[in-house]
């Protein structure tokens, strides 16, 4: 089999470094397995491979040369079509920008490339990073490698779909309320969203600017380590990056760690939660107790989830985070209007305000138009006060409720959504139960806190389900151990879907 | 014309955009400079293109904090970066980076100068950072261009409270905003570069019939120079009056609110704009993008320390110091680098009345040639001091010290060096002047007759071959001894 | 119980956000709309005063970045992705002139 998919990335990096597996050879075996498998899941925007082979071939030479090749040196990895690249396009599957070329690469791609990656392609997402499904990319949905009936997650399903079908060796993707833990949940792959500031956000297409962080989607928790020492730390183009000093993740990362203290937010096992993702919960926490941690049970009032009488889900933290979400995004996309880059109306206009309607009726899709016309809504006047700015009160009180468990606890454990995936369609009717997907995830992105997201087994129906750490700011060392803990008992760690075995 | 009985009192606030002088543009790296090329002082992040992200200019920060400072204003310990939303095409964001509820600077006050030496406080409200937006270029009739080079530059938008009830009072604060601004090295303010623009609000307040009737409160964006400024508040001062008399109860402020109202320069009055179709909703959010400013003590103390002596008080310490009239202090403290040239002079041992002679003679009418400022002009202090000081120990007179300045300012050099070469030195040698004197006695008779005869005649006649004498030795002879010759030579009496 | 957003409020909503909308759309819109924000409006049930508004996750200040020029784009490269263009100037339909 020339397909290298039974290796991860670490360890296709080292046989890359090591001379058993040249960088072409690499490239080309994850572009055949793209002709092969690539129909059927859909994952990619863009495969870049003639690119990808003159790099590989660059980095070949430098090998045989004796040079350095860099810590990812060879590595074919896949990109969320919102980071921006020199090369291709990126269109964050939207009309809008489906020829946009940008001339700047993301600090984070530029520094994958720096450590010597190789960017396979750019992959689907839900068009602006506005979904949970990837169905609302503005191209065609992408499926999941588990079952091509049942959606991938998002919006970083591609970059999800991708590392799951083995279509790349890892990948970014990028997380404003749950883009990448509820991806990787769907799709049996591992997802870090890592502490806001943690990796310089120059080149993502911005969505809700004080909650996007980008990060890896990876087939193992080590692939994770090793993407995230490449992409973390201060950049001179971000402001809100900081410059802190990035440790080597996988040097402890095999160290257990002692005395762990890990919190149930008990808020978090409502009724709304699915009973067989609740029980492999319960499930993983005992497997920490038999690894000598401490299960702590923690409250998080404010990220409560209610369900009345008649089933109807609410939280205040889906509440708190939508209206920031939606009013940063509705500034963020203000700028697509037809005139210095993307799309424009081909119809008639009047005037420059019939022209920027027209453009933006045409370019965005429905979601993105919702969540823009409510994000208004919040900000505009006689409302401000009554959202945006309740919003921002109330996602002190979420910070705050982080803030107090973690005085009794090293990190928290618990879901990552509320069922495993879900079909195609299911839930594109109400735009509502779609944003009840991110219940799990958004207060961490509220709160700036690091989170990973990593399989803890199969549901019944063959279905991954994943699980999810989260831990106070500037923790993903201790996230990243904790994981590997877990992955080492639990023998659950590079699931493939049986697309990847035939 | 105004009816005295109604006693009309106009009531006009202004905003003032000021680009600051920073090398680089408020939010990106690219050059912050007029006149190149369109399109060409930008990048992905003043284009706004997707995922890029704002990091603010230090000296841009530095600079308006100075302004506020100068101002008089309480400096913000902390404020941040709001963005105000509204869809132009010279804004490609579509929204501006910019000050909304903690601005950098508030409460402040600045001196407008009124008559000779009195003063007007006006009140500062508000001084706030932002980006400037770009240029629309409308020279094609059917479409129209953006460049944007502009996008992006620092502005400072400084907002007074609306304390100024006169023409010659905006006029005033204006002057003496722009002297300021350029004091502090915080903006060139050229106007005709669009680096300084007003936008008065002005309304009457009219005492008719024992009650106050205000005028609606009109807004003139824009304004390039203080020629439109001045065109537009007295134009707005008699339209809104002749109005309010043509219809004294319906043209209110309660009534009819806020207006904006264009500049129309050929005319130079102001003309009705179109209301925008909806009410203006800017949508103001914190900018995620950007993080605070913290602004400490330390940091407070460095600034104002760094601002130095403000044009008034420099203008007062010239007349209480060195003895100048208000006119001469007033033109030397138009900008802070001609009174630095003087100060330093006199600081090297100069005669302050003798710089400030040279100043403004020859050195304002050489400024005036060229358009520039006295101290843009050449001349060193050292050079100052030296030509002075040859000035005041006599070895140079008036007439030559102006050509020496003339050569020390072509071709810089010591002016003694150069009185020297071109034989300027003042002569005082008996008989060189002796032999100017006999020549232009032999030259004109009939002066010399006038002088001889007495009467009317004498002293003009007398001047006039003293002018003679002087222009024979090409102004170097010493005046006294000239005159002591030619009394002698003449016969007339030695003292007057 | 479900509350209602007027027509007219979706229409001027719109037109601030720049999005053209059929009458088709601004219905659906409409209610969807409704039913969202009165899903927000759960959060009036949470006491919030004295309570400041957490704008930034990781509260940090004074990031600034020195004033020294760096390369700008050309104007070919500025233009490169523009949807029409006129000579080296962006073009767009006739606009009154500046917004400053
Ligand atoms: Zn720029």
């Amino acid at each position: 089999m020339n397909d290298l998919s039974n290796l991860s990335a670490l360890e296709l990096r080292d046989a890359i470094a090591g001379g058993t597996v040249s960088a072409v050879r690499a490239v080309d075996a994850y572009l055949e397995a793209i002709a092969r498998r690539e129909p059927a899941v859909g994952a990619y925007n863009e495969v870049l491979a003639e690119r990808a082979m003159e790099q590989a071939a660059a980095i070949d030479r430098k090998r045989q040369s004796g040079r350095p090749i860099g810590p990812l040196g060879g590595l074919p990895l896949a990109i969320k079509d919102n980071l921006c690249t020199s090369y291709g396009r990126t269109t964050c599957a939207s009309k809008m920008l489906a020829n946009f070329q940008a001339p700047y690469t993301a600090t984070a791609v530029a520094r994958l490339e720096a450590a010597g990656a190789i960017v396979l392609g750019k992959t689907n997402m839900d068009e602006f990073a506005m979904g949970s499904s990837t169905e609302n990319s503005g191209f065609r949905p992408t499926a999941n490698p588990w079952d091509a009936s049942r959606v991938p997650g998002g919006s970083s399903g591609g970059s999800a779909a991708a590392v799951s079908a083995r279509l790349c060796a890892a990948a970014l993707g990028s997380d404003t309320g749950g883009s990448i833990r509820q991806p990787a949940a769907f799709c049996g792959v591992v997802g870090m969203k890592p502490t806001y500031g943690r990796v310089s956000r120059f080149g993502l297409v911005a969505y809700g600017s004080s909650l996007d962080q980008i990060g890896p989607v990876t087939q193992n928790v080590a692939d994770c380590a090793l993407l995230l020492g490449a992409i973390a730390g201060g950049d001179p183009a971000d402001s809100t990056c900081l410059d802190r000093p990035v440790g080597d993740y996988l040097i402890e990362l095999e160290k257990p760690i002692e005395h762990l203290r890990v919190g149930l937010p008990r808020e978090f096992f409502s009724q709304a939660l699915d009973a067989e993702i609740a029980s492999s919960i319960r499930l993983a926490a005992e497997v920490y107790q038999s690894l000598g941690a401490t299960i702590v049970d923690v409250s998080l009032p404010h990220s409560r989830i209610d369900v009345d009488g008649e089933g109807k889900v609410s939280s205040y933290a889906v509440a708190c985070y939508y209206i920031v979400a939606m009013a940063e995004a509705s500034s963020n996309l203000a700028r697509y209007d037809g005139v210095h880059y993307g799309h424009r109306t081909a119809r008639d206009v009047e005037d420059i305000v019939d022209l920027y309607c027209k453009t933006r009726e045409e370019g965005f899709g429905s979601e993105v138009k919702r969540r823009i016309l409510l994000g208004t809504y919040a900000l505009s006047s006689g409302y401000y006060d009554a959202y945006y700015l309740k919003a921002l009160r109330v996602r002190r009180l979420i910070k705050n409720d982080f803030d107090a468990a973690f005085g009794h606890c090293d990190l928290l454990l618990c879901p990552v959504a509320p069922t495993t995936a879900f079909r195609l369609g299911e839930k594109t009717a109400d735009p509502l139960t779609m944003y009840l997907e991110d219940i799990y995830t958004i207060s961490v992105n509220l709160a700036g806190l690091p989170g990973l997201s990593l399989p803890a087994g199969l549901s019944k129906t063959g279905l991954p389900i994943g699980m999810q750490l989260i831990g106070p700011v500037f923790s993903e060392d201790r996230l990243l151990r904790a994981g590997r803990m877990y992955e080492k008992a639990s023998g659950v760690s590079g699931l493939r879907p049986e697309m990847t075995k035939k | 014309m105004i009816d005295a009985a109604d006693n009309v009192t106009p009531v006009i606030g202004l905003e003032i955009h000021v680009e600051l002088a920073t090398a680089t543009k408020m939010f990106c790296r690219c050059r912050n400079h007029f006149g190149d090329p369109p399109n060409t002082n930008v990048c992905p992040v003043c284009i706004g293109m997707p995922g890029v992200l704002p990091v603010m200019n230090a000296k841009a920060v530095e600079l308006a904090l100075k302004v506020g400072t100068a101002l008089n204003c309480t400096v913000a310990e902390f404020t941040k970066w709001d963005r105000k939303g509204y869809y132009y095409p010279d804004l490609p964001k579509n929204y501006q980076i910019s000050q909304y509820d903690l601005p950098l600077s508030l409460n402040g006050w600045l001196e407008a100068p009124l008559a000779e030496g009195a003063v007007k406080k006006i009140r500062i409200r508000r001084a706030h950072l932002e980006e400037d937006a770009g240029k629309n270029v409308h020279d094609h009739p059917a479409h129209t261009g953006v460049d944007l080079n502009r996008a992006g530059v620092p502005l400072l938008e400084i907002v007074t409270e609306p304390d100024m009830n006169a023409v010659e009072e905006v006029m005033s604060l204006a002057r003496a905003m722009h002297r300021l601004v350029r004091w502090l090295g915080a903006s060139e303010a050229n106007m005709q570069m669009g680096q300084m623009r007003f936008e008065p609000n002005i309304n009457l307040h009219i005492a008719h019939g024992g009650a106050i009737h205000k005028t609606p409160i009109v807004e003139v964006k824009n304004l390039n120079s203080f020629r439109a400024l001045e065109r537009t508040v007295e134009y707005e001062i008699h339209r809104q009056y002749e109005a309010w008399q043509a219809d004294p109860d319906g043209f209110r402020l309660e009534k009819m609110g806020k207006q904006n109202r264009g500049y129309d320069d050929a005319r130079e009055q102001t003309v009705f704009q179109r209301e925008k179709e909806e009410a203006h909703d800017y949508r103001y959010f914190p900018d995620p993008d950007l993080v605070g400013v913290v602004v400490d003590r330390p940091w407070r103390e460095r600034i104002r320390a760094g601002i130095g002596e403000l044009p008034l008080a420099r203008r007062g310490r010239y007349m209480d110091g060195y003895k100048l009239t208000f006119k001469e202090a007033d033109a030397l403290t138009q900008d802070a680098a001609t009174g630095d040239l003087l100060d330093s002079a006199v600081a090297a041992g100069a005669d302050a009345k003798r710089c400030v002679n040279l100043l403004l003679g020859r050195g304002a009418a050489i400024a005036n040639e060229r358009g520039c400022s006295i101290a843009q002009i050449g001349i060193t202090p050292a050079a100052l001091a030296e030509l002075a000081g040859m000035l005041s120990g006599g070895t140079i007179n008036a007439t030559a010290a102006a050509k020496v300045f003339d050569t020390v300012v072509l071709e810089s050099g010591s002016p003694m060096v150069i009185a020297r070469e071109q034989g300027l030195l003042a002569v005082r040698d008996g008989g060189a002047i002796e032999a100017w004197v006999d020549t232009a006695i032999a030259a004109n008779p009939q002066a010399v007759a006038d002088v001889q005869a007495g009467g009317k005649q004498q002293k003009k006649a007398f001047g006039f071959l003293m002018g003679q004498v002087m222009q024979l030795s090409r102004g170097t002879a010493e005046p006294g001894e000239v005159q002591r010759l030619l009394r002698s030579k003449l016969g007339i009496p030695v003292t007057d | 119980m479900s509350r209602t957003i007027e027509p007219d409020m979706v229409r001027h909503i719109a037109k601030l956000s720049r999005i053209e909308l059929s009458e088709e759309q601004l219905a659906t819109f409409g209610r969807q709309l409704a039913d969202i924000l009165e899903y927000f409006d759960k959060l009036a049930e949470l006491d919030t005063t004295n309570v400041e508004p957490l704008a930034h996750a990781v509260e940090i200040h004074n990031v600034l970045a020195e004033d020294t020029p760096r390369p700008s784009l050309s104007a070919d490269a500025a233009l490169a992705n523009a949807p029409q263009r006129d000579g080296d100037f962006f073009m767009v339909p006739k606009v009154i002139g500046d917004s400053l």
